[in-house]
């Protein structure tokens, strides 16, 4: 067990970190929340500047350890995230790597690489969330084209995208998981509306996404017809290990930041709340570790349970955290919008939700890890 | 990086579970319940000392197996799977420093921090001032347990022992934590209500679930502070294993229905055993304060 750099490892954490400290003072100022021209034209001109460090493909090629210190130092030094990059860089791009043809990848992975497309997912269904195999939105066969009719649900950066995989159900009648196939949909498309879903932090963080008789040509069609249950288990299973690695980092500023303003206040005198920040403190310590075994074993190439282990005990800790940040606050302070880690606190109510819900990773880890009869 | 146990780490871990799994099965834990007061296995002590549990990290040049830490923790964490009994902490710490200790043939305990003292009688060394101290009606069958007049003051002059004390403490309860989850499962696979195993109800699938989060996050935090031996780290490592180890028998008697509420069965050893650890000096409310106090050290 060795939690220290190798000197391959070293040398890229020295190079990066003195790249960033050139790098971030001529980054652009960051575009409000609701300004999604802004946003996208800023999440891609970072990706831009990454790719021609050299740091574009960091989140494909590279070995998990070195993704990690990447996440690591660049959150750190308060360097953007993958923002609308995400689901071109973590999603559908490694999946059109991993499943797509040699036409394909030419067509779609470069422009994400080098900061030009968006791409947003749709999966999710107003009827099929945590039964994602349930999903309904229908596409038939009509020439050289599907026609798409349907709607999809809390897809991320619809609004800005350039294009979005879709999963659509190719053969009613096969069993759930049979009938489903795997779609790149351009998004100026006739046919598609989207409506912006607010969210109850009041930021329109994602959108419903209608879907009314859209054709789609075959030839954007990743993986074989009524394949697309696999095609897409590729894609979920890419960004095991380090997915949270720069949330991590953040909560564990956040909680410190926390010190400080109790210290400040005089709150820190109340040794239950002392005591509660520390055990927050052993907790994201032991995330942070959690974080450095799974990206070990990934590093390794053992297919490891520590994805569902992780992002339960993650999603938990950081809903803990900002409750403790509302007693530090404490009284009115803690209702007031202006102030920092109240909004925080109001969106850290998703993670239990999204990407799985703790239910469904609970049922997971009983399944598929302990071995229990399937669950009813 | 390389956050995973080595080659050798593995198959330490396994030598030590084989040697224990032929040593210290079931039988002999039940074995050794038996009469008024549990008695020490001086020949099953001796064979550890053989084996180098107690001298796993003196030097070669004075006779131990040369190891760290990291290896320490592995073979406690075994030793808190089979409930093995004794002051094995102790002992392993006065290797290398009372005569006998690292070989098994003296049995070494210490007055802790909070004036008390584990497996008295059975021990040929005490360290601290155990004079006067009175026998308390262990709740643990097979932890003797007295309790001196206050708290020991030459403890002091141990930090370090407390430190690793607290680290090696945790190993044990990772060890305990994994073993109850095991058992959970193997019930909840098994035992039949409603006509199908109750393991496929989501109720218990979702409390083995638990445990097994708990045990996942506290083996990275015990093998990382085994790595760095960093205080802070150890306070972590502590806090989350005594969780893992205390909630996870708790809630394998809670699956083990009312069979495991019986003396009969096992897990009442696991639960007890963990409450004698988890009183250990390193307590929840001294981790707690160390590792507030380095939050706003870190941050300012």
């Amino acid at each position: 067990m060795d939690l220290s750099d190798t000197p391959q490892e070293a040398e890229f954490r020295a190079r990066l970190r003195e790249w960033l400290a050139k790098a971030l003072p001529s980054l652009p100022a960051k575009p409000s929340p609701d300004d999604w021209p802004g946003r996208r034209a800023y999440d891609l001109g970072w990706q831009r500047t990454l790719y021609d460090a050299g740091y574009g493909e960091v989140h494909w090629g590279a070995d998990p350890a070195v993704r990690m210190i990447f996440l690591e130092e660049t959150e750190k030094a308060g360097a953007p995230y993958v923002g609308a990059n995400f689901v071109g860089l973590l999603h559908a791009g490694p999946t059109v790597a991993a499943e797509g043809s040699e036409e394909q990848k030419a067509r779609w992975l470069p422009p994400v690489l080098r900061g030009e497309e968006v791409w947003c997912q749709g999966f999710s269904e107003p009827d099929a969330g945590s039964d994602l195999a349930a999903l309904r939105t229908r596409a038939w066969r009509d020439g050289d084209d599907y026609v798409v009719s349907g709607s999809k649900i809390w897809t991320s950066h619809a609004e800005v995208a350039d294009w979005c995989e879709l999963l659509v159900r190719t053969d009613p009648d096969a069993p759930k998981h049979r009938g489903i196939t795997w779609l790149a949909m351009p998004m100026d498309a006739p046919g598609i509306t989207v409506r912006p879903l607010r969210t109850l932090a009041g930021t329109d963080e994602f959108a419903e996404v209608f879907l009314d008789e859209v054709r789609v040509p075959v030839a954007n069609r990743v993986g074989e017809e009524n394949d697309g249950w696999r095609v897409t288990m590729v894609t979920l299973s890419f960004e095991r290990g380090t997915a949270f690695v720069g949330e991590v980092v953040a909560c564990r500023r956040v909680l410190g930041e926390l010190a400080l303003a109790a210290r400040e206040n005089g709150r820190w005198d109340d040794p239950v709340l002392r005591r509660r920040l520390g055990r927050l403190n052993a907790e994201f310590r032991a995330l942070w570790r959690l974080t450095q075994w799974n990206v070990s074993e990934a590093s390794e190439g053992v297919p490891g349970v520590g994805g569902s282990v992780f992002k339960l005990r993650y999603s938990h800790a950081r809903q803990e955290l900002y409750e403790a940040a509302a007693e530090v606050l404490g009284d009115w302070a803690a209702l007031d919008l202006e102030r920092p880690w109240v909004l925080d606190r109001l969106s850290s109510l998703s993670y239990t939700i999204a990407a799985g819900t703790s239910q469904i990773q609970h049922n997971i880890l009983a399944e598929r890890v302990l071995g229990l009869p399937k669950g009813r | 990086m390389r956050f995973q146990l080595t080659e050798d780490q593995r198959a330490l871990r396994e030598g030590v579970r084989g040697l224990l799994a032929g040593r210290f099965g079931r039988e002999r834990l039940r074995a050794a319940m038996e009469g008024d007061a549990p008695q020490l296995d001086r020949e099953l002590w001796r064979e550890l000392g053989a084996a180098g549990f107690f001298s796993l990290r003196l030097p070669e040049a004075a006779g131990g197996v040369g190891l760290g830490l990291p290896e320490a923790v592995l073979a406690f964490e075994e030793a808190g799977r089979v409930l093995l009994p004794g002051p094995l902490i102790a002992t392993h710490l006065a290797a290398g420093v009372v005569p006998g200790a690292a070989t098994g043939e003296t049995v070494v305990t210490v007055v802790d921090a909070g004036g008390v003292v584990e497996w008295l009688a059975a021990a040929d060394v005490v360290q601290g001032d155990a004079a006067g101290a009175v026998p308390v009606r262990s709740a643990d069958p097979l932890t003797p347990l007295h309790r001196t007049a206050g708290p020991d003051s030459s403890s002091d002059a141990r930090t370090a022992d407390v430190l690793l004390t607290s680290l090696l403490t945790a190993a044990e309860q990772l060890g305990t934590a994994a073993r109850v989850c095991e058992l959970a499962v193997q019930h909840a696979r098994t035992r039949e209500q409603f006509g199908r195993p109750i393991g496929a109800f989501q109720a218990v699938q979702h409390l083995c679930a638990g445990m097994l989060v708990r045990v996942e996050v506290a083996r990275a935090a015990v093998y990382a502070a085994a790595v760095t031996g960093d205080p802070a780290d150890i306070a972590a490592a502590r806090l989350l294993a005594d969780e893992a180890a205390v909630r996870g028998a708790r809630d394998c008697l809670q699956v083990h229905g009312g069979m495991g509420f019986t003396w009969e069965s096992d897990v009442h050893l696991y639960l007890k055993r963990a409450w004698v650890r988890a009183r250990r000096p390193g307590s929840v409310t001294e981790c707690e304060e160390l590792l507030a106090a380095e939050l706003l050290a870190e941050a300012s």
